[in-house]
């Protein structure tokens, strides 16, 4: 079947697709660089306490560039995703809280 | 092609329609038959717990037996009688309720319910192949993981491949209710029971993956020599306990939360008026929902997690009745002033009312943590929980049956025999429950085999068995009923209550497809809205067209298969090796139907306009 | 119109994948599934960290971990979600080809991940005899990380399923909607992985 896919008015559409596929390298560069800043943390042999912070703020925003860049969940449409997503993670964070405090008997 | 041709064929082809089924109406009689089923089991276990309790020092069963009764009546009551039955009413309802010609994945809905069925039959096998599970429904380890015989193996294989069926009915749900209503039914519109199931789904989907985790554990610790729950290895049993009830707590919601919302619908049908501060109620749900989830380390008051958490949960808790209280004053006032019709199902409903709220009150009680020390596991807790289950559910559950009959079967049940057996259920529920409220607090503790003579416990447990039989005989009337109904009562019409929501508005039980067209919602009580001006019928939202409509499957019930036949490799390659030839196969047999699934194209077929014009609905 | 016309259009619309009702059935659903797979993950990363310190005697996770290979692992997962992205990209503009060939480059990044994963668990069976049964610590290491790693072998089933059965007859509306959620299942297993790589291993060096 013939398909018409350089029809013009399909050029808006590839110029915002490109757009956001630029977007997107940047956040994998920012992810690559995030993930080099966390490895070299642990790596310099600091203190833990300043460590283990900042490397779970690093995976948090890592994580958040690739739902809202790579899984597109800023883009349209999305609303009842991030609502799913948003409980499942409340969930997730009640959860590993209780493992992490009252867990002891 | 169509579904409706094989109903006039043999048995054969009826079983062969039912087991390849992926239309919600009939998943639901599945779901009904297959839930009533466990639920009369689960009934049987109950009384033999019952007799066992009749007197002091009682051999009616051996002390191992009585543990797998009380362990099988639990399991069963919960996973394998209320939450199918409630699937039950989802399917039938919900789709119809919102306007939809489907569900969103009618061959998942399938697969969920054939998954719960293996599931459950794979739990009750165990009673044949060396003894049921005996470590209590919560299967707390290390009871659990020392328990010597293959019984709780079963429990983990059971509720793993019926609780995957869960998720999947859950996730289904919820894109149904997201994505599938008609034109105009905006979320405020939707009738109160379909709120409630989107509320429910979505703790099904947060609930559910703790418990698959949990079960997970327990099966590598059991089956595979993991060390998760051994303390001599590093292992911390409290594990299992937080991830049972992070499942376990919402669990409770997701079983109430549907009843309630069928409540709703009764009590404004019944009473011929609108619901009592519908966006409340909505309101109220959603909080349940919400407060739900942190509130399971309740049932853990005792283990030792300390004076912070205890206090934190206990508030918490608390909380939870004020949303609920909110429902409670709603119903009242729905009904003040109403056109009270004494149904059935309204007799239900009312009886409801008294019987919950005496059950959320000893809640509040329970849930003074320091209070609970003396309750915890006293029969005092079992008086509570059968006073929201039994007084919520089950009593919901009969309510809805007696309401949605009409519509799953085209007859209504007799009214006169509905009521037969509401007196003695209902008399005999609380003879059985209220005075275990007393034998608790005189510290009759939960789950032993036989109380001694000569401690003032043995009128208490006579009157609590004379209750159970009262029980027994009501739901020998509802089955009665049904065999009767059936045989005797005429065919429903369309509206045979003067309902105010959308199924209403199609025959009963309506064609397969449905909808001819789709309806237009114009406002909450979509039907009540169009009847109050004068009209007979909705307004069509579409021009009469062509239906789309989905193939029948067999694949979910291979699929299911496939887990079965592994379910017993799992629990059978501890003892040799060789079985691990059923796990092999079983999983090939369903990872195998997976990629069938996966490469096979299942576009569906289309209903033609003419057809439908010609038919009249009758095709 | 018949199913073959509606899904192969003459003009492919701007998000193929919710052209379709049951394209966006499958498009909610699935982000509903990551929503429970996300407490699933959540109650193993639970257990992991209540068991993290239970040795039994045996090698704790500073002496096990060595962070190269976690490295290089973490740097294959990430560019495997990026060439995951490219090839969405190109399904977006109707350009099966290129899909086809940037979903080749994810599977084999994934199956790259995965020979690295089980020469580590080898690694640590047979130099340290850390096992699954050797201590807590081990049941809940290799339980998280083997789900993880079961995910992994899932994802690349699945893509190389659909590559296989759709490479001969392109795209069309009924099976962009497959690509699409098969994709964000493999972003879902680089978000688990980031908070292994942090949890597990980083913060395990860490003490």
């Amino acid at each position: 079947m013939e398909k018409d896919t350089n029809s013009t008015h399909n050029e808006f559409e590839k110029a915002e697709h490109k757009q956001e596929m630029q977007h997107q390298v940047i956040s994998f560069v920012m992810m690559i660089i995030f993930t080099i800043a966390a490895f070299a943390l642990v790596v310099s042999d600091i203190s833990k306490y300043f460590t283990i912070p900042i490397i779970l703020l690093l995976a948090v925003v890592q994580v958040v560039f690739q739902l809202y860049y790579f899984m597109h969940m800023k883009n349209k449409g999305h609303e009842m995703p991030a609502l799913m997503i948003y409980g499942g993670l409340a969930v997730a964070f009640m959860t590993i809280l209780t493992f992490t405090t009252i867990i002891w008997w | 092609m169509s579904t409706a041709v094989a109903q006039k064929k043999g048995f054969g082809a009826f079983m062969w329609d039912y087991l390849t089924t992926v239309d919600h109406k009939k998943i639901a009689h599945l779901y009904l038959v297959a839930g009533g089923l466990f639920f009369l089991l689960g009934g049987l276990e109950a009384m033999i717990i019952r007799i066992q309790l009749i007197k002091p020092d009682n051999e009616f069963i051996s002390a191992g037996l009585y543990n797998e009764m009380i362990t099988m009546h639990g399991t069963t009551m919960i996973f394998l009688a209320a939450m199918p039955l409630l699937f039950a009413l989802m399917n039938a309802v919900v789709p119809l309720q919102i306007g939809a010609r489907d569900v969103a994945f009618p061959f998942l809905n399938s697969l969920g319910f054939w998954l719960f069925f293996f599931g459950g039959v794979i739990l009750n096998c165990s009673w044949f192949m060396g003894g049921a599970p005996d470590a209590g429904w919560t299967a707390y380890a290390p009871l659990s993981t020392t328990s010597p015989s293959h019984g709780v193996d079963f429990y983990v294989m059971g509720l793993q491949i019926s609780g995957a069926g869960t998720l999947i009915g859950g996730i289904n749900f919820l894109v149904t209710i997201v994505n599938m209503r008609a034109p105009g039914m905006s979320y405020m519109r939707m009738p109160l029971f379909t709120w409630t199931i989107f509320v429910t789904s979505t703790l099904i989907l947060f609930a559910f993956p703790a418990l698959t985790v949990g079960l997970f554990l327990m099966m590598f610790d059991r089956m595979f020599g993991s060390v998760f729950f051994d303390v001599a290895a590093g292992g911390n049993v409290i594990i299992w306990e937080h991830l049972f009830w992070i499942f376990g707590h919402p669990e409770v919601y997701i079983l109430i939360l549907p009843v309630f919302g069928v409540f709703s619908e009764v009590f404004a049908t019944f009473s011929k008026k609108r619901l009592f501060g519908y966006s409340a109620m909505v309101f109220a749900t959603v909080l349940i929902g919400f407060l739900g989830f942190m509130v399971w380390a309740h049932h853990m008051f005792t283990t030792g997690m300390g004076p912070v958490a205890n206090s934190i949960f206990a508030v918490t808790t608390m909380a939870i009745a004020v949303p609920t209280g909110i429902k409670i004053f709603n119903w009242l006032f729905t009904m003040w002033g109403g056109a009270i019709r004494m149904t059935t199902a309204m007799l239900w409903s009312v009886a409801f009312i008294p019987t919950f709220t005496i059950g959320g009150m000893t809640g509040v009680m329970l849930a003074a943590a320091a209070a609970d020390y003396q309750y915890h596991d006293t029969y005092f807790v079992v008086a509570h929980f059968h006073y929201v289950i039994v007084g919520g559910v089950v009593f919901g559950i009969f309510a809805a049956l007696h309401y949605w009959w009409p519509k799953m079967f085209g007859k209504v049940l007799n009214e006169k025999l509905g009521k037969w057996a509401f007196w003695p259920f209902f008399i005999g529920f609380h003879l059985t429950f209220f005075i275990q409220h007393f034998l608790g607090l005189m510290g009759m503790p939960r789950r032993y085999w036989k109380f001694l003579d000569g401690q003032g416990l043995e009128t208490g447990n006579l009157i609590s068995t004379i209750g159970a039989f009262f029980m027994a005989l009501g739901v020998i009337i509802f089955v009665w009923n049904i065999i009767y109904t059936h045989m005797k009562e005429p065919k429903a019409s369309a509206d045979p209550f003067d309902g105010r929501t959308l199924e209403w508005s199609i025959p009963s039980p309506p064609p397969f497809y449905n909808f001819k067209q789709t309806p237009l919602v114009r406002g909450l009580d979509a039907l009540w809205i169009e009847k109050s001006e004068g009209k007979k019928a909705m307004t069509p939202a579409e021009p009469l067209g062509d239906i789309h409509m989905p193939y029948g499957s067999i694949i979910p019930f291979v699929m299911s298969l496939g887990l079965f036949i592994a379910g017993f490799g799992f629990i059978y390659q501890v003892d040799n090796p060789v079985w691990l030839s059923l796990v092999f196969i079983g999983m090939g047999i369903t990872l195998g139907s997976m990629f069938v699934r996966s490469v096979k194209d299942d576009l569906g077929y289309h209903i033609h306009k003419e057809d439908l014009e010609k038919g009249d609905g009758q095709l | 119109m018949s199913n073959e016309d509606i899904l192969n259009p003459k003009q492919m619309p701007h998000e193929p994948e919710k052209a379709t009702l049951e394209g966006k059935n499958k498009f909610v659903g699935f982000w509903f599934f990551l929503g429970g797979e996300t407490v699933l993950f959540a109650s193993l990363f639970g257990t992991y960290l209540a068991l993290n310190d239970s040795t039994a005697g045996g090698p704790g996770t500073e002496e096990l971990f060595g962070l190269e290979l976690v490295f290089v692992m973490t740097m294959l997962l990430l560019t495997s979600s990026l060439t995951s992205v490219y090839a969405m990209y190109h399904m977006k503009n109707n350009n099966f080809s290129k899909m086809m060939v940037w979903l080749g480059v994810t599977v084999a990044l994934g199956l790259c991940f995965l020979g690295f994963e089980i020469y580590e668990f080898y690694h640590y069976i047979h130099e340290y005899e850390f096992t699954f049964r050797s201590s807590a610590l081990g049941s809940a290491f290799y339980t998280l990380v083997g789900f993880h790693g079961g995910h992994v072998l899932f994802g690349l089933l699945w893509i190389m399923t659909l590559m296989g059965r759709n490479a001969k007859r392109g795209l069309n509306l009924y099976n962009a909607p497959k690509f699409y959620i098969a994709s964000l299942y493999w972003h879902f297993i680089d978000v688990v992985w980031v908070f292994i790589f942090t949890v597990v291993y980083l913060m395990g060096k860490v003490g």
